[in-house]
């Protein structure tokens, strides 16, 4: 099939055929990460702005390495030392940044949204890196893809989320992508980090990780910001690590083979232990390897075929 | 010179009038209105002595068939910008938007920079006013000084200055001590105290509604409970201090729950909601349209159906429309960043004729919450058709087809959902004191 978006700005606008074909794109990507010479001219030519206004590590190095490993040139401009700390309007930056004509925007933002209304104003193609609490695309595609490798497929799981739901991008773009590739998804916290109507995403709420975690074959555990301490979510990272926190015992509850997942950046001793993270169900590391193969295939996507050329 | 509208249906709630008449006009007074004349008009040629009579008044005849004639319309909650926001509306750009909208009468609020919370800006606001002239403009004066939540402003010189009510709107006043106060201060003025209820610590940094839509959008929500936990303070502290209160924007089911049970009870309490309320619901935010985000926010179905049921019923008493003009610098933004609020003089009363449409209210209960209440609440000498009173009038023609377009607004600012919409029913003439400031007959 033929990949026709111009951006890719959350999973809910991708069908289950494009996740697909985005997953199986990655995969013979995955390849070029384990050649001696790590590199191929595909994108030769092509230029990809990252633009990234909240901290990140893995995300911009996994960008910068997939644009690399494909030969493109990039140019990365963080807020703090881009004209938006002189006052200029986002609006403003991606009208500029437009007109050097880059072909690829990589954005992360805090506003939710904020992608999506840069991709209504500029021709380059949009990729979300992360907006606010609202997506995170290529990560649950990352996700969706270390699934896939370990499962063999990404239909009749059950997989478990656990965590500030409320506050996640990650869980909101998780929730879309598995339910819609056939899993099913639960998700679990204390009820202050679950947010209203849920429910209607597709996800089953639970308020124990036991109960999350039960028969699960995926245990996502997400990160517990600690600045959310001011907003009453929680009373402490102690009392948040004794109720919340993955143990052996809720493990144990899962299915056998169950996968232990993390976006990153962990929290040892809180949301999980150091002892599951580094454990032999821990696939946390294989989904840092898969988002360099998912952001290739991104690429390659959208920017990559002949397709593109002749559009412009 | 003698004008004389003929032949419109007249809709005046204050003399409980609906019928076919002619009103005449002399020297800037409604003289006399009276039964349909054209219908009575003579068969034969006019006497000799009548054509000397007509000649020596030199009426003007309007013809008003098909067409309302109603008590000019009356916005009691506008934000006119100016001092200090003068890019985004002036007073002389808020009357003409107000003109053209049919309201004679608007009030603006006191978040001007500087605040108006004392004379030298009322003054300021109401000279600048009447240079501009068009609609006559009630200068709402600050509860708090600075509208800072901390100490009271002066009423008492803010009233004799011209100051018709008082409110902090858009900054809620928190301090329940200083709401208390200044609903008993006020009282003593015979001020009446317009309340903006929002729990900020509850609403914290939501955005819009909160809900299924807000958690699909990753926004941060805001629940009912922000306003009508408020709404249920002020209600207590005007049955404890006997003051008048009246709530602004009402957008919540609950909210209009209490005021109907504080109105059974007999506290002091009036309400106004927004056509935003009953028009729109938080589904206008999907695809983070800076045009939807207002404060308080689009709320769900259930919430657009109890407004209405809530003004059907009586318990809203005034449809304001809560002007609020910002240009592309405050709207053009992520959603997060975009000022809260849209502009409503020009759409007001197109939106609101649809509740006649749909059967919610009648004409005269429309016209009474656009023009008879407001003037009721604030005591001001308006909103009444009766012989004596200053001709401040609206003609509308409740059948013509309208279509939204923000560009052809006579604000300065053009933030609105509405573009496009297409409505029946609009203003077709305004007049203030005999003089026609808006006319699209």
């Amino acid at each position: 099939m033929d990949f026709v978006r111009k951006d890719i700005l959350g999973v809910e606008e991708l069908t289950g055929a494009e996740i697909e074909l985005i997953l199986d794109t990655a995969d013979s990507m995955k390849e070029i990460s384990h050649r001696d010479i790590k590199k191929v001219p595909t994108l030769r030519g092509k230029t990809i702005v990252y633009f990234f206004h909240e901290p990140s590590t893995r995300t911009i190095a996994s960008f910068e390495i997939a644009a690399k490993r494909l030969s493109a040139d990039t140019v990365s401009i963080s807020a703090s030392t881009s004209s938006i700390v002189k006052g200029e309007t986002l609006i403003d930056t991606s009208k500029n940044l437009e007109a050097m004509r880059p072909d690829v925007i990589v954005i992360r933002h805090q506003a939710s949204g904020a992608p999506h209304m840069i991709a209504k104003r500029v021709r380059a193609s949009v990729i979300n890196a992360g907006d606010g609490m609202h997506a995170h695309p290529t990560q649950a595609l990352l996700d969706m893809m270390t699934v896939r490798e370990k499962k063999g497929t990404l239909s009749g799981l059950r997989i478990a989320i656990v965590g500030d739901i409320a506050h996640s991008r990650v869980a909101r773009s998780n929730i879309i992508g598995f339910t819609k590739m056939g899993s099913s998804v639960v998700v679990a916290g204390p009820p202050t980090m679950i947010p209203t109507g849920i429910e209607s995403m597709g996800a089953k709420v639970v308020y124990s990780i036991e109960d999350a975690a039960r028969d699960a074959d995926v245990i996502m555990m997400l990160r517990i910001q600690k600045e959310r301490l001011g907003d009453f979510l929680f009373p402490s990272d102690r009392e948040y690590a004794n109720f919340f926190g993955l143990t052996h015992e809720a493990v144990s509850k899962a299915r056998k083979d169950a996968l232990i997942m993390h976006p990153g950046p962990i929290n040892r001793g809180v949301e999980i232990p150091p002892e599951i993270a580094d454990g032999p169900q821990s696939v946390i590391l294989d989904q840092v390897e898969n988002g360099v193969a998912v952001r290739m295939a991104l690429l390659y996507l959208l920017i990559g075929g002949s397709r593109h050329a002749s559009d412009n | 010179m003698r004008l004389i509208i003929r032949g419109g249906r007249v809709i005046d709630p204050a003399s409980n009038t609906n019928a076919v008449k002619d009103v005449i006009i002399e020297r800037g007074k409604i003289v006399e209105i009276k039964s349909d004349g054209s219908r009575g008009e003579p068969l034969c040629p006019p006497s000799f002595e009548d054509r000397k009579e007509q000649k020596k008044q030199k009426s003007t005849i309007m013809d008003a068939s098909g067409k309302w004639v109603v008590p000019g319309l009356i916005d009691m909650h506008t934000h006119l910008r100016e001092p200090g926001h003068e890019y985004k509306e002036t007073i002389k750009t808020g009357v003409l938007a107000a003109a053209a909208g049919g309201f004679t009468t608007i009030c603006c609020m006191p978040n001007t920079d500087p605040v108006n919370d004392n004379r030298s800006i009322t003054d300021y606001i109401l000279k600048k006013a009447k240079e501009a002239s068009r609609a006559r403009v009630y200068p709402v004066g600050a509860i708090s000084k600075g509208l800072k939540g901390e100490s009271l402003a002066e009423f008492g010189e803010l009233k004799e200055a011209g100051a018709i009510a008082v409110s902090d709107d858009g900054h809620p006043v928190m301090n329940s001590q200083l709401m208390r106060r200044a609903l008993e201060y006020a009282r003593g003025f015979g001020l009446i105290v317009i309340s903006h209820c929002e729990d900020l610590y509850l609403a914290g940094k939501g955005v819009m509604n909160e809900g299924v839509i807000a958690t699909r959008l990753g926004l941060r929500g805001i629940p009912n409970a922000v306003e009508a936990g408020m709404v249920a303070r002020d209600i207590l502290l005007a049955e404890l201090t006997g003051g008048r209160l009246h709530i602004a924007h009402v957008s919540a089911e609950d909210s209009v729950r209490y005021i109907r049970e504080a109105k059974k009870r007999g506290v002091p309490v009036t309400a106004e909601t927004a056509p935003h309320y009953f028009s729109l619901t938080e589904e206008a935010v999907l695809d983070y349209d800076t045009n939807a985000k207002m404060n308080p926010p689009l709320r769900t179905k259930e919430d657009v159906a109890a407004i209405r049921e809530g003004l059907r019923d009586g318990t809203i008493d005034v449809i304001a429309s809560d002007h609020a003009p910002h240009s592309s610098l405050e709207k053009e933004l992520e959603f997060d960043a975009a000022a809260n609020g849209i502009v409503g003089l020009e759409t007001s009363l197109s939106l609101s004729l649809k509740l006649v449409q749909d059967g919610i209210l009648d004409p005269m209960t429309l016209i009474a919450k656009m023009s008879t209440n407001p003037a009721r609440i604030l005591g001001i000498p308006a909103g009444r058709l009766t012989p004596g009173a200053s001709a401040d009038l609206t003609i509308i023609d409740p059948e013509i087809p309208r279509t939204i377009d923000i560009h052809s607004f006579k604000s300065k600012s053009c933030n609105s959902p509405f573009d496009g919409w297409h409505l029946q029913g609009k203003s077709v003439l305004t007049m203030v004191e005999g003089s026609i400031v808006f006319e699209e007959m």
